[in-house]
């Protein structure tokens, strides 16, 4: 038996919705580093269940995409936390405010 | 050998060309004799040129160099026109200089600058040169603007000196509303005919309106009295007279200044066909020398007395051009040329053996201390004062027999301007050279005695003497009695139609001679009655006349002051309040936004996440609203 496809739906919105409440609730940027792939990993997931639905190879292919820019992002985004940790003990981005107009 | 024309140029040019770029390197001496040669190379090829053209029948020869400006329709060539004008024009014009170069070689000797003023003075020639022997109009503003800016250089030539530096600036502006007036001639002209080029205008005068006609030779006018000296535009000459004495003897007095005339006969053509415009130069040329001479009779510095002679006696040239005498005019030119580069120069060889005086209240009993000065000076001033057989009476004779025809009013204004030319001069003349001599004295003002006045060296002697011969000579070339190989036999085919001819009884004539003689006497005894052994008559020297009718005060009170008031206004009130408020303004409003815009800017990523995500959600429910 298949699974309908809007239970994955659902899984991807809850997924999307649980990444971008944390990533507004919390502080630690690595923390919200974990919310913003959760919620790339939720709009693959959406990607994939429209592209089987709808017999449509296309949506696959941008997955791959989206995979790529996202590690490229975590090599950047972890090496700014690098950078921060060097600096400072700790990495809350409220304290990280020092770029402000 | 007509073809030497183009060497005549040349030479200065090179002269100017080599002393700019090694003068410094080769020193004084080497530099004076450069640029004394140059100008002696183009005086023999312009003498070379005069045979040549002596010896054909066509005395109408352009000599194309090559185009300078080919521009559609419009097709300047730098070419030469040499015809009996031009080359009569280049002959005495070289000659003077050559002469005031020798002279200047001593004069200028030991001056911080001597090279410099060379180099000017041979571009000066060379310009001069371009002005009278081009073909067209435009060759023409070249050599136009070229004689003013070498003009400007000269007469600031003491350029530390503030009243020298203003002195230049002031020449320079007047020269700049001359120059208006010659470029909108130009402008008419260009704009009916098609053509810049002199022939080519004269053999389609018919294409223009008398309107028109008459608007340019007005314009032509206002160019002639810039560069000439003339009403309205006349004060900047006396203030020239802050450049050394040479170039107030070569540039103005005998060879610059008279290029408006030059210009003015040169557009004979057009003059002729404008009887109006003709009455109104007729009219600017006698006021001018009225004018002048008034003043000259009360001015104390004896450059400046010159300086309003020149004016004047100018202003018999321009008047005799309104009359339509036109070889009168080229004529009184050249004695004039001749006689006031003598005064010129018998005044500096006087300041040069006075130390640099040149107040007349200081001078007095120079005659037996300076008797070459003094001989040459002699000469000069029978020479203006108009005194039988010496030339100015025989030049201005002409000017005013011509005028007594044509327009008798004019004549009588002309007569008195006669009488009071003899009397100022010689008034000059006598407080000068007679009398006691001042110099040992303390200074009208307490300046200390000036010592013994000594003899100048013969390189300024014998340009004195060369002088006083041509000036005394030049009158050959143009007597009444004679009718072949004169200049009147010579010129007249440049004037053929235009030129008037009063036909005159010989009695007549000779009356009106006896006239000009007469007065010419009665002025001198005047000055010789009133000025013998005197130093200074404030009841003559009248504050009106010392101060040029108060003509700058005019000037000053109606354009300077109302001019400065304006910049005022405009550099406060405008620019500081209205543009700076703009331009200000501006940046002020963009800095107030700007800092109400950066509060945006917080810091804070949590912050733009939730805006971002506001925005996204605020999409999907417009997107959906839109959907359904």
């Amino acid at each position: 038996m298949s699974i309908p496809s809007s239970w994955y739906l659902i899984l991807s919105a809850v997924l999307f919705g649980i990444g971008a409440f944390g990533l507004l609730v919390r502080r630690n940027v690595l923390v919200m580093f974990m919310c913003i792939e959760l919620m790339l990993n939720a709009a693959n997931l959406a990607f994939v269940t429209f592209s089987r639905s709808l017999n449509d190879i296309g949506g696959q292919a941008d997955v791959f995409f989206v995979l790529v820019v996202a590690a490229a992002e975590v090599v950047v985004g972890l090496g700014i936390v690098v950078a921060i940790f060097r600096r400072r003990s700790n990495a809350i981005v409220d304290d990280l405010s020092s770029m402000k107009g | 050998m007509i073809h030497a024309a183009p060497y005549m140029l040349a030479a200065p040019l090179l002269g100017f060309l080599i002393l700019v770029s090694v003068g410094r390197r080769i020193g004084e001496r080497a530099s004076g004799i450069i640029g004394t040669l140059a100008i002696t190379v183009a005086f023999v090829a312009a003498a070379v040129t005069f045979f040549g053209l002596l010896g054909q029948s066509n005395r109408e020869v352009t000599t194309t160099l090559f185009t300078w400006l080919p521009a559609g329709s419009l097709q300047v060539k730098a070419a030469l026109l040499i015809d009996p004008l031009s080359i009569t024009m280049c002959l005495f014009v070289t000659f003077i200089s050559a002469l005031i170069h020798l002279y200047s070689t001593s004069y200028m000797h030991g001056d911080r600058d001597f090279t410099k003023f060379f180099v000017y003075l041979n571009l000066f020639v060379f310009s001069m040169l371009v002005l009278v022997t081009a073909n067209n109009l435009l060759l023409t503003f070249v050599g136009w603007e070229g004689v003013g800016v070498c003009s400007y250089w000269l007469v600031s030539y003491y350029f530390d000196k503030e009243s020298a530096a203003s002195a230049g600036k002031k020449a320079f502006i007047y020269n700049r509303v001359g120059d208006v007036g010659l470029l909108l001639a130009m402008f008419l002209i260009f704009s009916h005919v098609g053509s810049l080029d002199y022939l080519t205008i004269f053999h389609h005068t018919g294409t223009m309106s008398s309107t028109v006609l008459t608007l340019t030779v007005l314009a032509l006018l206002v160019a002639a009295s810039g560069k000439s000296a003339q009403i309205p535009l006349f004060n900047w000459l006396p203030d020239a007279m802050e450049g050394p004495t040479p170039v107030s003897a070569l540039i103005h007095a005998a060879t610059m200044v008279t290029a408006g005339v030059y210009l003015l006969c040169r557009m004979n053509p057009l003059l002729g066909l404008t009887p109006n415009a003709r009455l109104v130069i007729a009219i600017v040329g006698v006021a001018t020398a009225f004018v002048a001479a008034t003043v000259a009779t009360a001015q104390k510095d004896i450059k400046k007395v010159l300086a309003f002679s020149t004016v004047s006696q100018i202003g018999y040239m321009v008047l005799a051009v309104g009359t339509g005498a036109y070889i009168a005019a080229l004529f009184l030119m050249i004695c004039h040329a001749f006689y006031k580069a003598l005064l010129f120069l018998g005044a500096g060889s006087v300041i040069h053996g006075l130390h640099d005086e040149q107040d007349i209240r200081r001078m007095g009993g120079l005659r037996k201390l300076m008797p070459w000065t003094y001989a040459t000076f002699l000469i000069a001033w029978l020479s203006i004062a108009g005194v039988p057989p010496f030339s100015s009476f025989w030049s201005k004779g002409d000017v005013l027999s011509a005028v007594y025809s044509r327009y008798p009013a004019l004549w009588v204004l002309g007569l008195v301007t006669a009488l009071l030319t003899a009397y100022y001069m010689s008034r000059l003349f006598y407080v000068v050279f007679t009398g006691k001599g001042r110099f040992d004295e303390v200074g009208p003002n307490g300046e200390a005695p000036l010592g013994q006045p000594h003899e100048s060296p013969w390189t300024m002697r014998l340009p004195l003497v060369i002088l006083a011969v041509c000036s005394i000579a030049v009158l050959f070339i143009d007597l009444p009695w004679m009718h072949a190989h004169t200049l009147k036999t010579f010129l007249s085919p440049v004037f053929e139609g235009t030129l008037y001819e009063p036909h005159q009884s010989a009695g007549l004539q000779i009356g009106l001679a006896c006239v000009d003689a007469v007065l010419a006497v009665v002025g001198m005894s005047i000055a010789w009655v009133l000025w013998r052994g005197r130093a200074e008559r404030p009841e003559l020297e009248l504050p009106f006349f010392e101060n040029v009718w108060y003509w700058d005060n005019f000037y000053d009170a109606t354009i300077g002051r109302p001019g400065e008031k304006l910049a005022q206004v405009a550099a406060t009130t405008v620019d500081q309040t209205i543009i700076d408020g703009a331009v200000n303004g501006i940046g002020a409003m963009v800095v107030a936004k700007a800092r109400a815009l950066r509060t945006l800017q917080t810091g804070q990523l949590r912050q733009y996440a939730a805006v971002l995500l506001a925005g996204v959600a605020a999409l999907l429910v417009f997107l959906l609203m839109r959907a359904f």
